[in-house]
């Protein structure tokens, strides 16, 4: 076979020894970097443009600078979104990655009908999320809705969920929290598919308990699996927009106004174009940093975890 | 069976059917709210199963003729930027795996973090421009920035695990690149390209964020139009919840059946656009 190629060598390939020099790829790269190029780096770029400039839609557009940054914080609604982003993102961070623990333990188990229902547990964060947030906005009800029904079986005081400006990011990190525990699960459940079998072999032969064997064998081992589970919580939760929008609009009031849901008021609302690429210019930066946060974070864990011979 | 594992048993079943049920419970209560009357809807304590059903709502929803025109936009928008997304995705997969460029997954990285609006300030002002608002070209070109990164995430990791071998022989016997990709690649990757699809297919369906800017009156797809049935033509429960069970439907279809699929490119790739 080899000898036949080098005698005769395929007209548009070159020699075998060179086969796999990257160059040769290109063309199968190519449609997607012009598509990539078009809706994503080129917009990203027009955003820096745009937010350098007075822009609004109707009249005509001068260059200011950085005069939409200065603004942002002195701009009261502004800063009080960026609260309300960083306790709605801790909140929808930290229960589903509880929660969805406890589910990865429980679908690591053997059990009839493990896949159907592992297709049910997930349906939630496949589903249509304006839909969704539809069922659970009638749920939500005060007078007519059945969460407060459920409450009342167990003896708890009716609530005002999402219609009263204390209780609505609660509210509505319950139904992200709903929404997105299985996305935690199928990454732990990953994690745990690798850990070996041998160290609860021995912690079965020394007797430990379920809870041990979980805190000192399991937790230790799925750490990676959850910080990178969180990472990506924590982007997507930072971004959350539909269920928002769809319950809220983040109200009432502007009590679950998060930066992403006044990115689209300040945008499409008042057609603040300049400010409003100003403010996804922060909301982005905002995002990475977090992200660069949580990496520092896990190294100095994973240095002291080496530390203490763990 | 001892009275140990027999408790060890009952336990587990008692723990699935903690985790599992907020998810059942939801979608049959949905199901509930949508073959009730408003009388059986409004009542309290609420009813689960109610003694008349109320298919007419189903039958209000899908007689709607707008309704007709949502679905179209939505299999539209739906179709086009997915089957472009693997048109220009899948070979981008094949190349940048084959090409080792792992630096060039930072685009997608960067495209999987950035919020969908900061994408619509800009293509807004573009497609305005371009006289094509009013149109569903807009949303099905903005749709490819959700579907096109999924389908590229998900090829690489799929060409990446194929078995080199088979294409270097292909080379050697004088096929072009071309055809390697087309009559080796392919067929092999054919479990990543399902996967692939299904993603696309149903990010690209369940988005609604682009088309509340982007989607006139005659151009809504079927989230946004559910979405305006609150704000403005619906206050019945029954319906709406009708409305909202036939939109993701499909898809939660789709979920169970080929949940092997999913489970495999979600994790795989972690991907969700928008």
């Amino acid at each position: 076979m080899k000898a036949i190629a080098e005698v005769t060598p395929a007209a548009a390939d070159p020699a075998p020894g060179q086969e796999w020099r990257p160059p040769t790829y290109w063309p199968f790269v190519v449609p997607a970097l012009v598509v990539v190029l078009a809706v994503i780096v080129f917009p990203w770029v027009f955003t820096i443009w745009m937010s350098l400039n007075e822009w609004k839609v109707g009249s005509p557009t001068t260059f200011v600078g950085f005069a939409n940054y200065v603004r942002m914080p002195n701009d009261p609604r502004f800063v009080e979104a960026v609260g309300h982003t960083l306790l709605y993102t801790a909140l929808s961070v930290l229960l589903p990655l509880i929660l969805g623990t406890f589910a990865a333990v429980v679908f690591h188990a053997k059990f009839p009908g493990r896949g159907f229902l592992r297709g049910v547990f997930i349906m939630p964060m496949m589903a249509t999320p304006v839909a969704i947030a539809l069922v659970w906005t009638m749920m939500f009800h005060p007078q007519l809705g059945v969460l407060n029904y459920l409450l009342s079986l167990v003896g708890l005081p009716p609530q005002l969920w999402v219609f009263h400006p204390g209780t609505v990011i609660p509210s509505l990190v319950l139904v992200e929290t709903w929404q997105w525990t299985p996305l935690v699960m199928l990454i732990v459940l990953g994690g745990l598919a690798a850990i070996p079998t041998e160290p609860y072999e021995s912690a079965q032969i020394d007797g430990a308990s379920v809870w041990q064997v979980f805190r000192y064998i399991t937790l230790p081992l799925i750490t990676p699996f959850l910080f990178i589970a969180g990472m990506i919580r924590m982007i997507d939760a930072v971004k959350s927009f539909d269920i928002i929008f769809a319950i809220t609009q983040g109200g009432p009031g502007s009590a679950s106004e998060t930066i992403n849901l006044y990115l689209y008021s300040v945008a499409f609302i008042y057609y603040d174009l300049g400010y409003g690429s100003a403010i996804a210019v922060i909301f982005f930066l905002l995002i990475v940093a977090m992200a660069a946060l949580m990496l520092h974070l896990r190294q100095r864990t994973m240095w002291t975890e080496i530390g203490s011979g763990a | 069976m001892n009275l140990r594992q027999i408790l060890g048993k009952i336990g587990l079943w008692f723990a699935i059917f903690v985790v599992v049920s907020p998810a059942i419970l939801f979608f049959l209560w949905m199901a509930s709210l949508s073959v009730k009357f408003e009388v059986d809807n409004a009542a309290y304590p609420p009813v689960f199963f109610p003694e008349r059903f109320a298919w007419k709502n189903y039958a209000d929803v899908l007689a709607s003729n707008r309704f007709l025109t949502y679905f179209i936009n939505s299999l539209v928008v739906t179709g086009t930027a997915t089957g472009l997304a693997m048109l220009v995705g899948v070979p981008a997969g094949y190349g940048i795996a084959r090409m080792a460029a792992h630096k060039s997954a930072i685009v997608i990285l960067i495209a999987r973090i950035t919020p969908g609006l900061s994408y619509l300030i800009p293509l807004f002002l573009l497609f305005q421009w371009l006289g094509l608002l009013g149109t569903l070209v807009p949303q099905i070109i903005i749709h490819l920035v959700v579907t096109v990164p999924i389908v590229i995430w998900i090829m690489i990791g799929y060409f990446e695990t194929t078995p080199l071998e088979l294409e270097e022989a292909a080379l050697i016997d004088g096929a072009t690149r071309w055809q390697v990709f087309l009559h080796v690649a392919l067929p092999i990757a054919r479990p990543g390209l399902a996967v692939a699809f299904i993603l696309a297919v149903i990010f690209s369906w369940n988005n609604f964020v682009f088309g509340i800017v982007l989607a006139g009156r005659e151009t809504r797809t079927l989230p946004v139009a559910v979405y305006n049935m609150i704000s403005f033509d619906q206050l019945s429960w029954g319906p709406l919840a009708a409305a909202a069970l036939i939109v993701t439907f499909p898809v939660l279809l789709l979920t169970v059946l080929a949940q092997r699929q999913i489970v495999a490119g979600l994790t795989a790739g972690a991907v969700k656009g928008g």
